[in-house]
């Protein structure tokens, strides 16, 4: 079987999912029965007082495994607080690293991050960074004890694509750890484009979120990952300048 | 006596409790996260916190995120 496994658990739907920007939370957990979704991130935040709170964890189904993230952090420091915050809710031990000072693009602090996952990563969590895709960087987060690597495709929200697609190229080869593309995915043959490639999953929120139809584009999502794994496992053909006849250049009528 | 929650400079009785405090604002038990002035508290132990002028409370939840 071809499995993922991260931290200890293994995992079998490569389509990770965020539980942000939906009109209606409640149709998370119709993705999750209709895909197989098994990885969902959510945020942490101060309640609000004033007003009724929602929970997103009661649209989430009890064996999902919850990916918290760091969001709001601007420091390693201030991320390790909101890891330690997030373990505590009893939800499990992974963690997405968010480290972000810059509001236009929302690009992460590759240094910060390293940081952040050195100490966690030591203090038992299962660490996925969020990373601007940099060898040497994500080279310092293998060696900080980082599950896996989550290079972001285009800027946080944008659906622009795998605009780092080259550089992501060369994390899945010179990676061993596995390779997840975070943000930036706007369609599902994007996502497709990613596994085939080689990535080992994909993590999607605004484009499913903000969708017409978003069970429908969850769907579209989670078939578009299928095939890229399955052609990535199936070993694409090389590629030639010339032209290479695809019938026998024998055997002609004519001859 | 006032207290710091989320933030916001609050006007507590005293003797309040962490566990009256969040009952008189109808927060569901579930799926909060507590942090008393920097520590983290499970909610096994929230009945033992009585709130002290000057406390810093944080009072947290899981919401939708990507």
């Amino acid at each position: 079987m071809d499995k993922l496994i991260i931290g200890d658990l293994e995992i079998r739907n490569r389509l990770f999912i965020g539980s942000g920007k939906f009109a209606n939370e409640a149709i998370i957990k119709d993705i999750m029965a209709e895909t197989g979704v098994e990885v969902v991130t959510v945020a942490l935040r101060r309640v609000d007082l004033k007003n009724s709170q929602n929970n997103v964890l009661n649209h989430i189904p009890k064996e999902t495994i919850l990916m918290p993230n760091t969001s709001g952090a601007r420091t390693a420091e201030e991320a390790v607080r909101i890891a330690r915050l997030a373990r505590a809710s009893g939800c499990g031990n992974w963690i997405k690293i968010e480290v972000i000072s810059d509001n236009k693009y929302l690009l992460p602090d590759n240094n910060e991050t390293i940081k952040a996952t050195e100490i966690l990563s030591a203090e038992g969590f299962v660490v996925l960074p969020y990373m601007h895709p940099d060898l040497y960087a994500a080279k310092a987060l293998e060696k900080a004890g980082a599950a896996a690597i989550m290079p972001l495709g285009a800027p946080i929200g944008t659906n622009r694509g795998l605009k780092t697609k080259e550089i992501i190229r060369i994390l899945i080869e010179e990676c061993t750890l596995p390779i997840i593309v975070d943000a930036g995915i706007g369609k599902p043959s994007e996502a497709l484009e990613a596994m085939e490639m080689g990535a080992a999953a994909v993590l999607v929120n605004t484009a499913i979120a903000t969708a017409g139809d978003p069970l429908l584009m969850a769907k579209a999502f989670s078939q578009a990952v299928q095939a890229g794994r399955q052609a990535f496992l199936a070993q694409p053909g090389q590629t030639v300048d010339y032209a290479r006849a695809s019938s026998p250049l024998t055997g002609f009528l004519q001859d | 006596m006032t207290v710091t929650i989320n933030g916001e400079q609050v006007e507590v009785a005293t003797g309040t409790t962490l566990i009256s405090y969040l009952k008189e604002k109808e927060l569901p038990m579930e799926g909060l996260i507590i942090e008393y002035n920097g520590t983290i508290i499970y909610q096994d132990d929230w009945e033992k916190i009585e709130f002290i002028e000057g406390d810093k409370i944080e009072i947290l939840t899981f919401v939708g995120g990507g």
